[in-house]
């Protein structure tokens, strides 16, 4: 058995092993931290900036999910100076491109949509940018839409280290960056993809959607990915 | 007391919102009982009056019109609420935003038009360049997204201000 390390959240002195990031040692503890790009079973890359948490003695915020714990960590997670970054970030997501809730198939079961009203999120204070973005209905099952998309990177991922096929990279910097299929081919020419779908179902909004579906009909199956890895032997 | 002066207007919308205004059923009553509408689609009032109180604004500012009211609404109101997700983030009617207004107008009123094409100018207010939220024309005093608003928020907003609170939306909160 492993040594256990003792760290404490908000206040709550726990055991956890070695290697766990903070993010997973709180969930498993039942203390929330808001989190978009994390998805349990997917390699963690701190994209979103969510899950930012505290750590005494250190004077910058950190991402729980990418930080490991360490024994003595004295970890806050949550804090009005957090909450109001966990908003900006959130409202720099909404403004970022077009999310349309209200014609959108994913609402009422978006991740997007879900923590900005936990977070009490009721308008953006930044301007829109509205950008003209394209969507990509050329997969005969599936349809990509950039409008929506809020570069997480749980598609790529899930389609690189679950499936092994990657068909999906970020392109561009920036605020230019855009989701790619196969060095820009059209998600219905790309040849390493295999259909499998687990991109869709990892992807947190409606950027990725099955087709035949109206506005609030999606449901993902957001447990397919997680339960790949587990089974696997994964974490 | 005076009765409490409510003003309603919808910019560019689709009247959703103050269908569900209206379907905050008997509720309306209650909301009668402390103030009375004083403008609005739902009563004949030609212009918004001076001194009101509460000015609920459904829809996003897309014309010139639109501008117009959001400017008079806001300056003879003493709270004004952004009803709806067109008047809080821009929603559908910002979906042309990426197009210029002149290629849309042509596209709707020559390229679709089969019998008289052409762009209209007489009797219809200008396209501002993009329809945006309200409150990047006019300071607005608390959003109520939705789309539309579940009737049980707008009745709650209403009572909490008549009461003389700000209301808190808590989980009546809802985009789209």
């Amino acid at each position: 058995m492993t040594e256990k390390v003792k760290v404490r959240i908000d206040g709550e002195v726990i055991a956890a092993t070695p290697g766990q990031s903070i993010l997973e040692v709180a969930r498993a503890n039942n203390k929330y931290i808001p989190a978009l790009c994390y998805m349990e079973g997917l390699s963690s890359v701190g994209a979103c900036r969510l899950c930012m948490v505290e750590v005494a003695g250190v004077a910058r915020l950190v991402p729980a999910c990418t930080t490991p714990v360490q024994e003595g960590q004295a970890v806050a997670t949550n804090s009005p100076q957090l909450e109001s970054y966990r908003k900006i970030a959130l409202e720099l997501l909404f403004t970022e491109r077009n999310h349309v809730c209200s014609v959108c198939v994913s609402s009422g079961h978006c991740e997007l949509q879900t923590l900005a009203q936990e977070q009490g999120i009721t308008h953006a204070r930044y301007s829109y940018n509205f950008p003209r973005l394209s969507v990509d209905t050329t997969h005969p099952r599936y349809v990509l839409d950039h409008n929506r998309c809020v570069l997480c990177t749980r598609c790529v991922r899930a389609c690189a280290e679950i499936e092994g096929a990657h068909v999906w990279d970020i392109a561009g910097r920036g605020i230019g960056s855009r989701l790619v299929s196969e060095l820009q081919r059209p998600w219905g020419e790309a040849t390493s993809c295999t259909s499998c779908g687990k991109c869709v179902q990892a992807c947190p909004t409606g950027a990725m959607a099955e087709k035949g579906w109206g506005v609030e009909e999606m449901t993902k199956q957001r447990a397919v990915v997680t339960r790949l890895t587990s089974m696997r032997g994964g974490q | 007391m005076d009765k409490v002066k409510i003003g309603t207007c919808w910019l560019d919308g689709c009247s959703g919102c103050h269908m569900s205004l209206l379907d905050i059923d008997e509720g309306i009553v209650a909301v009668l009982k402390k103030a009375d509408i004083v403008f609005g689609p739902l009563v004949d009032a030609q212009e918004w009056p001076e001194g009101v109180d509460v000015a609920v604004i459904e829809g996003a500012v897309s014309s010139q019109d639109d501008l117009k009211l959001a400017q008079v609404a806001r300056a003879r109101s003493k709270f004004v609420i952004a009803l709806g997700d067109c008047a809080v983030t821009g929603n559908v009617p910002s979906m042309r935003n990426g197009i210029p207004t002149r290629k849309l107008l042509e596209r709707i009123y020559v390229e679709g038009a089969t019998a008289t094409p052409g762009v209209p100018t007489d009797g219809v207010p200008g396209l501002l360049k993009q329809a945006g939220p309200l409150h990047e024309a006019i300071d607005v005093d608390l959003h109520v997204p939705g789309c539309p608003p579940k009737a049980n928020a707008i009745l709650l907003v209403l009572s909490e201000l008549l009461e003389g609170r700000k209301p808190d939306l808590g989980s009546k909160l809802r985009f789209g």
